[in-house]
């Protein structure tokens, strides 16, 4: 089972690099997972993860990317509310590499 | 041997380091238009292994064995053997009819993917016909596996028949050409079910069996989230159209249709586009229509492990739900699976369905429906919003070797083909060996859609990117149309993989959607 050094501690992950236990979240979490695809997470991104959490606490899954995609519009502009934005931000799509920062799990069916 | 071997390491220890599942990543065929059979490489993908469940709350639930292997897996193995030969008489028919002619050796996808002997479909049904003809014949219990070309059981046979029935798709394009119409489908959701008895069981296909009986849809979604979700499809119909009284209803008793689909209908890209279209659809024929929290999903896993109790137990909500809201037809959505449970299995298990209206007895497809909206005129469409592709159609694997559609032996080539002209000025088919009964299948069916097995996917969609490609060069094709959630969730990861663009791929109501015309409504 791959983990994750943070702070002195193991956090496990999944085969996939999803958090095993969603409560070891934290932003420190999110920062060291980024760093190791050599991303550096700033506030656009942090305004993606935020919402992905709060969407989560709320109804228990990721929110669908059109729901995601009009929530940063309506937060970043016109411009940033589109689909290859978000790209732009997760290059391995919003949906995988956004919601593993946010500590989401992996959703699962036809998907 | 194999005693002095337990002494160290259990059979659970054993087979663990056999079936380990290590991240590989694959590398896609050079395209060029042709399918050719590739030479045969011994072992080529015997490291691709699914990965296997271990949430024990989820294993006790589905009344699978919570701590991998069991100790006497060999008796329990047998006795489930035994079990599924006696109750699915296909299977021991299986076993005994093969006269190994070779007709289906270059016919699976993800053989000619491979390159690995095991995927020719003879020899994946051979790993069960060793075992059956060892412990299941006379000669072979006389005296024993030499004499039958039999095999006994070990921990290494397991680690075969963990790692090749999970490189089948069971989409059953072998039994088109097998003589005596073998199903290799059959055997291998058979053999899925007897590694899940001895506690080999597959994370990705049964957390999915798990989260459709206990939540109500493969996705997990909650019903406060799946009505956020219809709901934000909703106000954006409305906003967009500027029309207030198009509607995503939710669980609105006495409507005429219950609508079900998969839930990656209301979460995924390109699925959610299709919704789109079954909205617009249901608004212009005026007809009264429903989705349903509780038959939140129209996909059915129980199918693909061959546990017809789990498939009963999915499929029972659709019927349920029915029931409660008092509707009087069923419609399926864009699912491969969904409509081939929907339309050959649900009248054994829930039928007859004397509740419903007599002049829709059975469950319909969506394409049916709206094909039939478009023969009557009942629909205003303006094709030349499509003239920006041309389209092909992928046939789904268990839709085109399904029973029927709209009553009809092969209305499910030419129903959404009807539904695709009807909407786009340009429809090009692909080579004829590569669809309709001969489709070849996404390369992701039945299970095998998790990310552990993108070694597989990738290899498994070069037939189809073949032919996809071919119908590009020669006709500038550019859009391939689907009518299944896997295939649209495959498809659109495979595209880019094999360098061509994501939004090439996309539901049939999806085209539907671009060409509809809301508002006039006579005619209807």
């Amino acid at each position: 089972m791959p983990t994750l050094e943070f702070d002195g501690k193991q956090v496990d992950l999944d085969e996939d690099g999803y958090l095993t236990n969603l409560d070891d979240w934290s932003e420190g979490v999110a920062s060291t997972l980024a760093e190791q695809d050599g991303l550096n997470l700033e506030d656009s991104h942090w305004e993606v993860i935020r919402f992905l959490r709060d969407y989560y606490q709320q109804y228990q899954i990721a929110p669908m990317i059109k729901i995601l995609v009009k929530e940063i519009k309506k937060k970043m502009g016109a411009d940033k509310g589109n689909t290859k934005y978000l790209y732009q931000l997760f290059p391995d799509g919003p949906a995988k590499q956004a919601c593993r920062y946010a500590g989401l799990p992996k959703p699962t069916g036809c998907v | 041997m194999a005693d002095e071997k337990t002494t160290t390491d259990s059979p659970n220890d054993v087979v663990q380091k056999l079936v380990h599942f290590e991240k590989i990543k694959p590398k896609p065929a050079e395209l060029t238009g042709e399918i050719n059979t590739p030479c045969i490489s011994k072992n080529a993908s015997f490291d691709w292994k699914v990965q296997l469940l271990a949430d024990k709350d989820q294993l006790n639930h589905l009344g699978y064995p919570a701590d991998g292997l069991i100790p006497n897996w060999k008796e329990v193995f047998l006795k489930k053997m035994d079990e599924m030969l006696n109750k699915y008489r296909s299977v021991r028919l299986f076993m005994d009819i093969c006269v190994r002619c070779g007709a289906c050796t270059d016919k699976c996808h993800n053989f000619l993917g491979t390159g690995d002997p095991y995927n020719m479909p003879v020899a994946r049904a051979e790993l069960m016909r060793k075992v059956y003809r060892r412990y299941f014949t006379w000669p072979g219990k006389l005296f024993g596996s030499k004499l039958v070309d039999g095999v006994d059981l070990t921990e290494e046979v397991l680690a075969l028949w963990h790692t090749y029935y999970y490189q089948c798709t069971e989409c059953r394009r072998c039994s088109v050409f097998c003589p005596y119409g073998i199903d290799t489908a059959e055997i291998t959701m058979a053999a899925r079910e007897i590694l899940n008895s001895v506690g080999l069981v597959q994370k990705y296909l049964h957390e999915i069996v798990f989260k459709a009986q206990t939540i109500g849809n493969n996705l997990g979604m909650i019903p406060d989230a799946v009505v956020n979700a219809l709901e934000f499809v909703q106000d954006d119909l409305q906003e967009e159209l500027e029309i207030e009284d198009i509607r995503i209803p939710i669980d609105e008793e006495g409507a005429e249709v219950l609508f079900v689909t998969p839930s990656a209908d209301f979460f995924a890209s390109p699925h959610i586009e299709s919704l789109y279209g079954y909205a617009k659809v249901f608004y212009q024929a005026g007809i009264s229509w429903t989705m349903s929290t509780k038959a939140s999903e129209g996909g059915n896993f129980g199918l693909f492990i061959h546990n017809y109790e789990h498939m009963k137990k999915i499929n029972s909500r659709i019927w349920e739900a029915a029931k409660e809201l008092k509707v009087k037809r069923v419609i399926g959505g864009e699912c491969g699976h969904m409509w081939r449970v929907l339309s050959s299995y649900s009248n054994t298990m829930f039928g007859p369905f004397d509740h419903l209206d007599p002049k829709y007895p059975r469950p319909q497809h969506i394409c049916e429906f709206t094909l039939d909206l478009l023969n009557r005129g009942a629909l205003k469409i303006d094709k030349s919003a499509n003239d920006d592709v041309v389209v092909t159609m992928h046939d789904s694997c268990q839709v085109a070797r399904g029973m029927e559609m709209g009553g009809h032996p092969e209305g499910q080539y030419d129903i959404p083909r009807g539904v695709i002209k009807g909407v786009c000025n340009r429809f090009v088919d692909m080579p004829q060996e590569t669809i309709k009964e001969r489709t070849y299948c996404c390369g992701a069916g039945q299970g095998l859609l998790g990310d552990d097995m993108m070694p597989i996917r990738v290899k498994g969609a070069m037939p189809r990117m073949q032919a996809y490609s071919a119908v590009k060069k020669s006709d500038g094709v550019n859009f391939l149309a689907l009518i299944c959630a896997i295939c649209k969730a495959q498809l659109s990861k495979m595209l880019p993989t094999y360098g061509f663009a994501m939004e090439e791929a996309g539901g049939v109501h999806q085209l539907v959607a671009k060409a509809i015309v809301l508002g006039a409504k006579e005619g209807v």
